[in-house]
């Protein structure tokens, strides 16, 4: 399968691929790891005019901490997240889901900035990124603005990202003491997209209740899916058995799935309330310092 | 629209080529260069038989456009064999039964070759994980799984 024709640019300077995103306007794409956007050009898809290749631009690969947040650059790879010590040790869950995407030869190519800015419900980081509370960093010819994740998928393929802007920085906040996080992920097989999947993040205080709850629903609905009920549900709440089992069936009634070839829509409503009673548990026992 | 100038290293040897910006690394490898090694197996980046090493990391060729390749090294299967001496995993591949209709194998012999250097003593679980990106349909995995093992034996002795 061979895309349609395009004219291929090679920015060296981020000002230089805004530039060309301004003058080339909506014919233009973004490639980073391609691991979407390839085979969407190769089914023709999608068939944009102009490919802006940001890969050769200097100092975008980055997974590093600063300023009470871990900070991930626009080029940083999936593979760096699983292998990455502070993500290991501080950021579990972002690693949990890494582990999940695809297969590991995608994942040394595709892009963590990617995966959101694809806009695509069935990616797995989203939900992980609505469940910690992550801000995405946009930047464009107008300098850099900031966009809660929650805000950041409007609809179907779409993004808050302007035209003309670039995700350039994931922002993930250090989740503070007696924290614990869980992505599971019911797939046909590897490199599958989830059936459905679900991402907790809890903190618990120091009488153990629930402080606050992060959970994002993947491809359950026209966009990733942020259970905010769920959420509210279980702020304050101590977590015995019988209050995961209404949070799960909570979170269920928050999905929107579709009938299709991964199952009914039915099932799916199913799968994400064992998924999130199964998450909830697991998280419990990480933020109380079990694995 | 213009072809675009590209100088690659290919297995040590350095190629210049005018190319379309669409050309996908896989077709340059194989029609461009002739070098047939590496396979096309589903063509949908699933399968992993087009898996070359890209700058030391390994990547399903046909998920990758040519022009990206411009000024950096690549590894394919033609390149594993040394001074007539083939690489640990090629002899282990052999030594193992690990391929029968061998479509596969270039693509496991590249995902091996990153994979080995980055942990010599491996579980076998961690090599069905490293391997979950390439489909076999004859073997059931499991001589893959020895011969990767009998490669990672031999690099821990030194035979690499």
């Amino acid at each position: 399968m061979i895309p349609r024709s395009f004219e291929y640019h090679s920015p060296r300077t981020l000002d230089e691929a805004i530039a060309l995103l301004q003058k080339l306007g909506p014919e233009a794409k973004l490639l980073s790891g391609g691991q979407s956007l390839i085979p969407m050009m190769k089914l023709r898809l999608v068939s944009p005019e102009h490919i802006v290749d940001i890969n050769r631009i200097p100092g975008l690969d980055y997974i590093s901490e600063s300023d009470g947040h871990l900070k991930i650059g626009a080029l940083a790879r999936e593979h760096q997240l699983e292998t990455s010590e502070v993500v290991k040790t501080k950021f579990p869950v972002l690693a949990e889901t890494a582990n999940v995407i695809a297969d590991p030869l995608v994942r040394s190519q595709a892009t963590i900035c990617g995966n959101l800015a694809h806009g695509d419900p069935a990616n797995d980081h989203p939900a992980t990124m609505l469940a910690l509370g992550a801000t995405v960093v946009a930047t464009g010819p107008k300098g850099r603005r900031e966009i809660g994740i929650e805000d950041f998928f409007p609809g179907l393929f779409t993004t808050a990202l302007e035209a003309e802007e670039i995700l350039t920085e994931i922002k993930v906040p250090v989740p503070p003491p007696r924290s614990g996080g869980a992505y599971l992920k019911l797939e046909r097989k590897v490199g599958d997209f989830a059936t459905a999947g679900v991402a907790v993040q809890l903190t618990l205080d120091e009488s153990g209740a629930c402080k606050r709850a992060g959970i994002g629903l993947t491809n359950v609905g026209m966009t990733p899916i942020k259970a905010k009920q769920t959420e509210a549900f279980l702020t304050g709440k101590q977590l015995d058995d019988a209050t995961i089992q209404q949070a799960a069936e909570l979170a269920a009634s928050e999905s929107q799935p579709m009938d299709d070839i991964r199952g009914s829509a039915a099932y799916k409503r199913d799968l994400v309330r064992v998924l999130t009673g199964r998450a909830l548990t697991t998280a419990l026992n990480r933020a109380k310092g079990g694995a | 629209m213009a072809k675009v100038p590209i100088t690659v290293k290919v297995n040590g040897v350095e190629h210049t080529a005018d190319i379309e910006a669409r050309l996908l690394l896989v077709h340059f490898l194989r029609e461009n260069l002739r070098l047939t090694g590496t396979h096309i197996g589903c063509d949908t980046s699933h399968c992993g038989a087009c898996t070359v090493v890209l700058d030391g990391k390994p990547i399903k060729s046909c998920t990758a456009f040519a022009v990206q390749a411009d000024g950096r090294s690549i590894l394919t299967v033609e390149g594993l064999e040394q001074d007539g001496k083939l690489h640990p995993l090629q002899d282990g591949f052999y030594q193992e039964h690990g391929l029968q209709c061998g479509y596969c194998t270039p693509g496991m012999l590249m995902t091996g070759y990153v994979f080995l250097q980055e942990n010599d003593n491996p579980t076998d679980d961690e090599i069905r994980h490293a391997i979950s990106g390439n489909l076999c349909r004859c073997t059931g995995y499991v001589n893959i799984v020895k011969a990767y093992q009998y490669a990672a034996q031999k690099m821990r002795e030194g035979g690499a």
